[in-house]
């Protein structure tokens, strides 16, 4: 699916917990997820922590859509 | 029950007319005739089936004349209504293959009979046509004759039938690219301790499942003005309105859902849930934002680090999906995206 | 460790007054069992039924499948660190009751619980169609907890396997076959020359409704970890899975395994078939490397030669077989995988979620997406009320005619992974 979006044009990032399934399938902006079941998101977190956490992750995501990149990239830490 | 009638197609080294010097041989129809390999198709197809005619053509004629050399082809075939069309084998002869492929994937798409060739597998026919028609693999030259008309044989037959074909390995023919069920006659354990033992001992063994290559596509450029961009969420992850209204799939789904979220601002546990099932919904089912974080994005749109959010979000169930269906959804809700004006995208997967 | 394995073959199950087995006959107190099934507390009420091979009877949603066994000799008993105390088993004998298994069934707790039909096409499709099934159904109290209903209904399951195999302890068996693993020492002395050789289990430990049992802990926290083969013969794993149902293992799969029986017959003549590491399926990318690391350092430990990696599931335990199967080779052990293939019901997609070139040696149950059509049966046992519902099926799943269009996934044990059956693909 991130495939096809990114085929038609738009840049996209593919934010996922299992990152080499990402790498396999061919994603080129991904950033790594918390867990399978609470990709963004930390059940075990107060709500204002997990709300933060979630917050920092999407600013990744936004960040990775806002860098040049010339193939895959995990934008780890 | 009377016999099947077959018509044979081979090339004019096969028809012992000449080598290179005469592929320029064109179409020729002996009626009632067996030719060369005919004698031995023939032969094997016993009483079941008859070569009632062979069509003869010089391979060079055929490749640089295709439409010409197909369209008397198939009016040959129309006069004469076989119940199938046979072509070679061509072992490794490339112009020969190609043209055993080629003319056997225009019969059965304009004539809907029954076709069936047979050639080495890495000959240029093969990945021309293999998705498409039978191909039986031989060896690569005509040494392999007797064996590639013992395996041409049976499977023509079954064909001409209308039975049921089974998997690649079963019924001697070149894998189509389509993964068939079958029942082996050992048990999967017993074919790993089997193909393990094999692989200790630098023996060759046939793994049951060549692992695939994935095709690429390159990066698009960033988003330059993040702040007036309108960026759009996008799941694998099941997210969808209480109750699943589309009646999303928990597993292989055959769709994906549109969903409005003007004026929304967070997913709480009444209003969304999940309807993957491959992974613990609890807390998906709890706060839905956890895989698809609409609450934060609205936070970005108010503090103005994006533009807007798109008013629209897709989702799909990721789990066992099949990835021509997985594509084709990528495509449709690109194509939307796009119609929509949004700039960037956010896809979240579970 | 040494385990004697004696089998009683059953060749009928009945109900009566007096629970026995007589001439291969079991005889069922009915009342008796829904009293072992009832001392969970979630539960509201159990019933039972018979379902034999060949007689027009649907049994869904499937939970689990148990072959009833008991311990008569040697430390612990059956299902250790879950029905009796955590004694580590393997050693000494054991009976099972071959030809039937319990099977428990009631409503649905996740999407992903099975059919099993006993005759017609799907019959052909599951191991437990070839099997006298004593099948429990299990309704739930009211306002309970899914996993806590989907706990109720394992442990009334075991409870009542282990009261039938009780039945069998003074019995004689009808065969008796030894298995032996001798330790790592003795066994480079007794098969110097022979390729050492490993079984790495992977077991299904997404989360809640998807875990397996060792020992009675949740796989999921668990480190790879090295087992005598016998250890699982007396039940030292179970399921606790509603996962897809062509390919989870029902603890019936971890009692028989098949891997670990085709190994044993090479044991000795072909290979040194030195013993079994489990590890797990997990959901963060963490657990994910952490396991398969300590799964390859465990072969290179072992100085293996050769490992079977079995897989559980699908989807991104792919990503675990491929991990694994990718460092082991990187240790210079050679590997065969077993898996199952997801390629869409034309079977034109990619089969596996996660590759690589490492793993050139596939051995594979089939493809799951497979559309199959199930004729209507006489009887169910248990509901059809979700089976559009249960992954594999969707809303037109449940035809007018009462027959069913489903994916082969929907079907117990269709595509199992440890290769229990023999459908495969090309």
């Amino acid at each position: 699916m991130v495939k096809e979006i990114e085929r038609a044009g738009l840049p996209v990032v593919h934010v996922c917990t299992v990152t080499p399934i990402s790498l396999t399938v061919g994603a080129n902006r991904i950033v790594p997820a918390i867990a399978i079941p609470h990709p963004l998101g930390n059940p075990s977190l107060p709500a204002d922590e997990e709300k933060e956490l979630r917050r920092r992750l999407v600013k990744k995501a936004l960040h990775a859509l806002e860098t040049p990149v010339d193939g895959q990239k995990v934008f780890e830490d | 029950m009377a016999k099947i009638r077959v018509i044979h197609y081979i090339n004019q080294f096969f028809a012992q007319i000449g080598g290179e010097e005469k592929a320029d041989y064109p179409v020729e129809f002996r009626d009632g005739e067996k030719v060369g390999p005919g004698l031995a198709l023939s032969a094997g197809f016993g009483d079941e089936a008859e070569i009632v005619g062979t069509i003869i053509c010089g391979d060079s004629f055929f490749n640089e004349h295709i439409d010409e050399a197909s369209a008397q082809i198939i009016d040959i075939l129309k006069e004469h209504k076989p119940d199938l069309f046979v072509a070679g084998p061509a072992f490794n002869a490339g112009r020969y293959g190609v043209a055993c492929a080629t003319i056997c994937a225009k019969v059965q798409e304009e004539l809907h009979i029954p076709v069936l060739t047979a050639m080495y597998v890495e000959n240029p026919g093969v990945d021309l046509y293999k998705k498409d028609i039978y191909i039986v693999p031989t060896k690569n030259s005509a040494a392999g004759m007797k064996d590639a008309v013992k395996k041409m044989v049976p499977l023509a037959l079954k064909l001409a039938k209308g039975e049921k074909i089974g998997a690649s390995c079963e019924d001697n023919y070149i894998n189509q690219g389509v993964r068939v069920n079958f029942f082996e006659d050992k048990p999967g354990a017993a074919r790993a301790v089997d193909m393990l033992l094999k692989k200790i001992a630098g023996k060759p063994y046939t793994t049951e499942y060549p692992m695939p290559s994935f095709d690429r596509v390159d990066p698009n450029p960033p988003v330059t003005d993040l702040a007036h961009a309108k960026v759009a969420l996008v799941t694998s992850g099941g997210i969808v309105p209480k109750g699943n209204p589309d009646h999303i799939e928990s597993s292989n789904a055959s769709k994906f859902g549109e969903y409005d979220i003007t004026g929304v601002d967070d997913l709480t546990a009444d209003t969304y849930e999940t309807a993957h099932g491959g992974y613990d919904p609890t807390y998906a089912n709890e706060d839905a934002d956890r895989v698809l974080p609409v609450d934060v994005m609205r936070e970005f749109e108010k503090e103005g680090l994006i533009g807007s959010l798109h008013n629209k979000y897709y989702a799909t169930v990721g789990n066992g999906t099949a990835v021509a269906s997985a594509k084709k959804f990528g495509e449709e809700i690109a194509k939307r995206l796009k119609a929509d004006g949004v700039d960037a995208v956010i896809l979240t997967s579970t | 460790m040494k385990l004697e394995l004696g089998k009683i073959f059953i060749k009928d199950i009945q109900f009566a007054p007096e629970s026995k087995i007589e001439d291969g006959i079991l005889y069922v107190n009915a009342d008796e069992l829904t009293a072992v099934a009832m001392t969970e507390e979630k539960l509201k009420s159990v019933s039972f039924d018979i379902a034999r091979p060949g007689e027009s009877v649907r049994i869904t949603p499937v939970k689990d499948v148990i072959e009833p066994r008991v311990k008569v000799e040697g430390p612990g008993g059956v299902f250790p660190g879950v029905i009796n105390k955590v004694t580590t088993v393997g050693s000494g004998k054991t009976y099972a009751l071959k030809g039937m298994a319990v099977v428990t069934a009631g409503p649905i707790v996740g999407f992903q619980e099975g059919v099993i039909d006993m005759c017609g096409l799907g019959a052909e499709y599951t191991p437990f169609s070839k099997t006298m099934n004593l099948c429990l159904v299990a309704e739930p109290v009211d306002g309970v907890e899914k996993h806590e209903y989907e706990e109720a209904v394992r442990l009334a399951g075991l409870k009542v396997a282990t009261k039938i195999g009780e039945l069998a302890r003074d019995l004689t068996p009808d065969e008796v076959e030894t298995y032996e693993t001798p330790d790592i020492a003795e066994g480079m002395k007794l098969y110097p020359d022979l390729p050492r050789v490993a079984y790495v289990q992977m077991l299904q430990s997404q989360g809640l409704l998807h875990d397996t049992y060792v020992y009675g802990v949740d796989a999921k926290k668990i480190l790879p970890t090295i087992l005598y083969p016998t250890e699982i013969m007396d039940g030292a794993i179970i399921s606790g899975n509603c996962v897809s149902a062509c390919d989870k293992n029902p603890t019936y799969v971890h009692e028989n395994n098949k891997v670990v029986e085709e190994l044993y017959k090479q044991h000795g003549k072909t290979i040194n078939f030195v013993g079994q590491i489990i590890t797990n399926e997990n959901v963060y990318l963490a657990d994910k490397e952490r396991s398969s690391n300590q799964t390859a350092k465990l072969c290179r430990m072992l100085g293996l030669d050769a490992v079977i990696v079995s897989q559980e599931g699908f989807g991104n335990p792919d990503t675990d077989l491929i991990m694994n199967c990718k460092k082991i080779e990187a240790e210079g052990v050679k590997t065969v995988i077993i898996t199952d293939e997801y390629a869409g019901r034309d079977g034109k997609s990619q089969s596996l979620a996660d590759a690589d070139p490492a793993a050139d040696a596939v051995v594979t149950g089939g493809n799951a997406n497979e559309l199959v059509h199930l004729p209507k049966l006489d009887r169910v046992i248990g509901t059809l009320a979700y089976v559009n519902k249960i992954a594999g099926a969707s809303e037109s799943t449940l035809q007018p005619d009462g027959s069913l269009e489903v994916e082969l996934q929907v079907i117990t044990g269709a595509t199992n992974e440890t290769g229990f059956g023999t459908l495969s693909a090309r």
